[in-house]
């Protein structure tokens, strides 16, 4: 530890801190623009500058200077340094204005008015009234694609935007060209970022020169309630802030989350929010000779009723979709087992994961924080850059840090993950055979982490997959005491949560696989659909009986007999439980649209009806159910334990692996969801980046 | 006045031959060996003895320079790196070094090299710098033919490569750190210090930077000893040096002359005095564009050295001295020294981007007179806000001449703004 003095207050802080961190320790309030926590330092916009006495007579970049490289006082005394002397101040306002001079003073249009950093820290430093009575220079706008919209005349050079790109995001796709004040940032070749994470650069310019472009004169900030939430877009559950007016969300922005997001999130996530106005279902309909008719909800509840008490419970079934919220799941278990219904399933996707394996076996034991401790990672079946691009984020961290010698190799559909990693191979021999070389540095290394994605785990022989991986991870010593490195990738907000309730088949009971089966071969006569749209309804049986409970018009509702209309997860307060295993509390930002309801409440009307009436009448009370039955659900913003002997049972099911190589997981990382279909910003993304994808073929 | 057995640099006119065969009747290479055998401690202690202080416009001490070098290398190699990116307005003696005695520079970075433990110098050759390239490369040619470079190079037992790089002509890349950067292959902007280069410099590693003449007087100085060196000039200001005049005198030259002489000296003797008299000298910049400009009576009988320079209130920097008749308008000269480090700005910090493009705007205002007088004070102020706030020093450089002229021609200023008024009415708002 270092002791140093500042603004007369003496604090000892380690001594590799820099200068602003250690003046914030000391609570001085330092101004900055290019520096940020979580980026390199570039040390140029200078409106960090302190006095450090002793030093040269100049004012000093505390952003760029360590405490270590201060010089103690000429009798040993702590070194001394001012941040709010009359040089600081002078120093200060001389930078502030050099800022403004060639700003434009188009504030009163200016999407970054009230939330500007330049803005408010020109109140705070700056002088009033400008001396530059030349003309300002005018930057022609650049061209980053349909998420962020440029205004170039307004930027600072702070380069947050660049170091983001290459350092977080890892594409070298913007840069700083020419010099002096002909300096300009520019993707270069006016093409459209490829980043799944590139919507941050919004919240870090610290002016407006990158804007939201969906959002762009939408909304100003004062105007919007802001609500604290979680994501769904995936399985990695950031932390959210969702901003409303009125009813309409106008758009989503990252909440500061160390142990899952930092304080990023993927453009999926930030952008979504057009799709949740359109294509909504805003009140009941059922199917009559083919064609919706808009109904009641006594009417729609009564046809399901018909349908139901007429129906034996194992021609029944159910099946969860990807962004249920656990209190909904829940409702809709105890409905299904209130019916007698054991073709219950929670894994629309059919993955293998199976909660009597125990809760090791199907979550990301090693936690996303605990990226940064592994030294050396295998990827099986997983391209965690399109599954989960904020923790993709986390792991090319962790490769930066290492000095880019972090070992990663992949065994799957070939991915490009922003950082170097070695291909052992597309099928599933790669596994079985694993290349010696990379067997040798995962058994060397102390924390090896296995990642094992929903790509392998789909396969019909996924189980067995997950057991040779088990297997492997158990054997290069991935599981030892303090570190658990056997970590599943999930891709769906909803199914740690699924799995945690026990949302799969009973006894007898018919998984998403075999309820499809059923229903073709005409054994299958209702089929409850919670949200759920990607399982191949498509593949359905014409005599089945399907009601569809969700909030977009998507596959599922297509197929539906019923349509009952729910809420979004902006729209509902909800507990979902991410990959990690982490269980969380998104809150209701909006309220769902016409007559739409909250799915748990649907799920409680319909049980009514259905004569089996489901013992609350307030979240509240549900919530009381499900936590007298599943305590870990009661501690929010916490990981429950899970006991990794499950994975050595689970390396000894063994198994037989099919050679089939595996296939990418997702075809189109903006249209992963029914709410993501349901948006312009996303249909427009995805146009792009497939556009992109077939002049990269040519 | 400098005697030619004095002189370090024997053919930096160009009159003989430049290469090897010839470089060796003039003394270079001579006993090279027998120098590194006295030791790293030795010469570094040889040449803080000596005085010398970087010719490249700083004037640090060379030798001081030298010692901040890790004794023992950590396991990374050590860099020396000349900076020969040489393109300092009034500055040209470098390239008289490279093409005409490139061979004291290269016998230079082998005991420099050797000094600091350093198996590898690179010397950063500016862009336009083409010939003298051609020259210098070709120099070390005949240096490895000769067994002077490379493995056990004159049979010391050192291994020593040099390499010349050469730049895309960038101003700012003659900046130490902004050179490293473009070295190692990346966009010419200077880095935070610290760390400073002899920590952390090229590829991370302890690395020297030093100028071309610094490099190139260390043979000479370890040959002819410490105390010959520091016979010429007084305290503090030790050795001969190129002196480079330029502008109207009668016969502009590149002399080496020692350090402490007279200006009246120096032009008199080597540049056939002032055109049209002394009585006909306006102002002096005495070390290259971006030192202080100085008016004739502070300079003319001012010692040309370090501390001479600075008494006056001017930077002896690299010795580049541009001289100028009452024919020059003074106001154009820094206006147009303005635009040329608005122009060289490498735009990655605020004071520098955004004010050497305001302070030039308001220079070609003033050179018209189409200002305000209160404008005057405001630009000193301008100047004031980028000297010192800059992450390198081509802030301070573009702001010092901006200075020194409202400093010392203020009256001028004020005059042509009156003028420019009567004629034209208000000044532009």
């Amino acid at each position: 530890m270092a002791k140093l003095i500042v603004d007369g207050i003496e604090i000892d802080v380690a001594p590799e801190l820099t200068l602003l961190q250690a003046c914030e320790a000391a609570g001085a309030e330092i101004p900055r623009f290019c520096y940020h926590e979580r980026l390199s330092v570039a040390g140029n916009c200078r409106m960090c500058l302190v006095e450090v006495k002793g030093g040269p007579p100049k004012p000093t970049a505390s952003c760029g200077m360590n405490v270590r490289d201060l010089r103690p006082g000429p009798n040993g005394e702590p070194p001394v340094v001012l941040t709010n002397s009359p040089m600081v101040k002078k120093a200060r306002e001389g930078v502030m204005e050099f800022l403004l001079i060639n700003h434009p003073l188009d504030c009163p249009i200016c999407d970054q008015g009230g939330e500007c950093d330049l803005q408010d820290q020109a109140m705070a430093y700056g002088v009033s009234g400008s001396r530059f009575i030349e003309n300002k220079r005018a930057v022609e706008d650049k061209y980053l694609g349909p998420l962020i919209k440029t205004s170039m005349n307004r930027c600072i050079h702070c380069t947050r935007c660049v170091r983001f790109t290459t350092e977080v995001a890892g594409i070298a796709e913007m840069g700083l060209i020419s010099r002096g004040e002909d300096a300009e940032i520019t993707s270069y070749l006016e093409k459209a970022l490829s980043s799944e994470l590139q919507g941050n650069v919004i919240d870090l310019c610290p002016v407006g020169a990158l804007t939201s472009k969906p959002y762009a004169f939408h909304a100003r900030p004062w105007e919007l309630s802001k609500t604290e939430s979680i994501d769904v877009m995936d399985a990695v559950g950031s932390a959210i802030r969702v901003d409303v007016r009125g009813r309409e969300v106008m758009r989503v922005l990252p909440r500061l989350n160390e142990s899952v997001n930092e304080e990023w999130i993927s453009d999926k996530t930030r952008f979504i929010w057009d799709g949740l106005r359109t294509q909504r279902l805003d009140r009941p309909y059922v199917k009559a000779d083919g064609r919706f008719r808009a109904t009641s909800w006594g009417d729609a509840f009564a046809t399901i009723a018909t349908r139901v008490t007429s129906t034996a419970p194992e021609r029944m079934g159910a099946i969860v979709g990807d962004l249920a919220s656990v209190e909904e799941m829940f409702a809709l278990r105890e409905l299904m087992a209130a019916l007698g219904v054991a073709s219950v399933d929670g894994r629309q996707d059919g993955t293998a994961l199976h909660p009597k394996f125990g809760r090791a076996s199907y979550v990301f034991n090693a936690t996303i924080a605990g990226i940064e401790e592994a030294d050396a990672i295998l990827m099986i079946g997983a391209d965690p850059r399109r599954e989960a691009s904020v923790m993709n984020a986390r792991i090319r961290k962790r490769w930066r840090a290492s000095g880019g010698k972090l070992p990663v190799f992949t065994i799957g559909a070939p991915v490009d993950l922003t950082y170097p990693h070695v291909h052992l191979g597309s099928d599933p021999a790669a596994l079985q055979h694993l290349d010696a070389g990379a067997l040798d540095v995962l058994n060397a290394a102390q924390k090896p982490l296995i990642v094992v994605g929903q790509g392998a785990l789909v396969r019909h022989d996924g189980l067995a997959l997950l057991s040779l991986a088990a297997k492997l991870a158990t054997e290069v010593g991935a599981v030892t005491e303090g570190w658990n490195g056997f970590s599943v990738l999930h891709t769906a907000a909803s199914r740690v949560g699924a799995l945690d309730l026990g949302l799969v088949p009973g006894e007898g009971g018919r998984d998403v696989a075999g309820m499809i089966d059923a229903s073709a071969k005409g054994e299958l006569d209702v089929l409850f659909l919670l949200g759920a749209d990607e399982f191949g309804a498509q593949h359905l049986g014409p005599n089945t009986f399907v009601v569809y409970i969700g909030s977009h018009g998507d596959t599922g509702a297509h197929r539906a007999d019923v349509i009952l209309p729910g809420a979004t997860y902006a729209e509902k307060s909800g507990t979902y439980v991410n990959t990690e295993g982490r269980v969380q509390l998104g809150n209701r930002a909006a309220f769902p649209p016409g007559e739409a309801r909250e799915d748990w409440a649907v799920l409680r009307a319909l049980s009514e009806a259905l004569g089996r009436k489901l013992p609350f009448d307030s979240l509240a009370q549900l919530r009381a159910k499900l936590y007298s039955a599943h305590p870990e659900f009661a501690a929010i913003d916490t990981i429950p334990a899970a006991d990794p002997q499950a994975i050595n049972t689970l390396a000894t099911l063994g198994g037989i692996v099919r050679p089939e190589p595996f296939v990418p997981l997702i075809a189109d990382f903006y249209l992963t969801n029914p709410i993501a279909r349901a948006s312009k910003v996303m249909a427009e993304c995805s146009a792009l980046a497939r556009s992109g994808h077939s002049i990269a073929a040519e | 006045m400098l005697q030619d057995k004095d002189r370090i640099f024997t053919n930096i006119y160009g009159r003989h031959d430049w290469g090897l065969e010839g470089a060796l009747k003039r003394g270079q290479w001579d006993g090279t060996k027998d120098i590194l055998a006295k030791g790293r401690d030795f010469i570094i202690k040889e040449i803080q003895a000596s005085g010398l202080r970087g010719r490249g416009g700083a004037g640090f001490p060379t030798g001081l320079k030298w010692s901040f070098m890790p004794k023992q290398s950590d396991g990374r190699p050590h860099y020396l790196v000349v900076n020969a990116d040489e393109s300092e307005p009034g500055t040209c003696k470098d390239r008289d070094i490279l093409r005409h005695d490139p061979h004291t520079l290269i016998e230079g970075c082998l005991i420099a090299g050797f000094a600091m433990g350093a198996h590898a110098a690179y010397i950063y050759v500016r862009g336009e710098f083409m010939r003298e390239r051609e020259r210098l490369q070709a120099a070390i040619d005949q240096a490895y033919d000769a067994g002077l470079l490379g493995k056990n190079a004159c049979g010391s037992g050192w291994d020593m490569d040099v390499f010349v790089h050469h730049g895309a002509g960038a101003y700012i890349c003659g900046e130490e750190t902004a050179l490293l950067e473009s070295l190692e292959g990346k966009k010419g902007q200077p880095r935070m210090k610290p760390p400073f280069p002899a920590n952390v410099g090229l590829y991370g590693c302890p690395t020297t930077v030093n100028n071309v003449e610094s490099i190139a007087v260390t043979p000479t100085i370890m040959r002819r000893g410490a105390a010959w060196f520091s016979s010429f000039g007084r305290d503090n200001n030790k050795g001969t040096k190129l002196f480079m005049i330029s502008g109207h005198v009668n016969t502009p030259c590149v002399v080496e002359e020692e350090l402490g002489i007279t200006f009246r000296e120096l032009i008199e003797k080597h540049a056939g005095g002032v055109r049209g008299g002394w009585d006909n000298l306006l102002a002096v910049i005495p070390g290259g564009a971006s030192c202080p400009i100085v008016r004739a009576d502070q300079i003319m009988d001012a010692q040309m050295d370090f501390d001479g320079m600075r008494a006056i209130g001017s930077s002896f920097g690299t010795g580049g001295v541009i001289v100028m008749d009452r024919s020059t308008d003074v106001i154009a000269a820094i206006s147009r020294i303005s635009y040329f480090f608005r122009h060289e700005s490498c735009g990655q910090c605020t004071p520098c981007r955004e004010g050497t493009g305001w302070m030039w705007r308001v220079m070609e205002r003033m050179r018209q007179g189409n200002a305000a007088r209160e404008e005057i004070d405001m630009l000193f102020q301008v100047s004031k806000q980028i000297e010192g706030h800059t992450i390198c020093a081509l802030g301070d450089a573009a702001a010092w001449p901006v200075q020194a002229l409202i400093r010392n021609f203020r009256p001028v200023i004020e005059a042509r703004i009156d003028d420019y008024v009567s004629q034209h009415g208000m000044a532009a708002e």
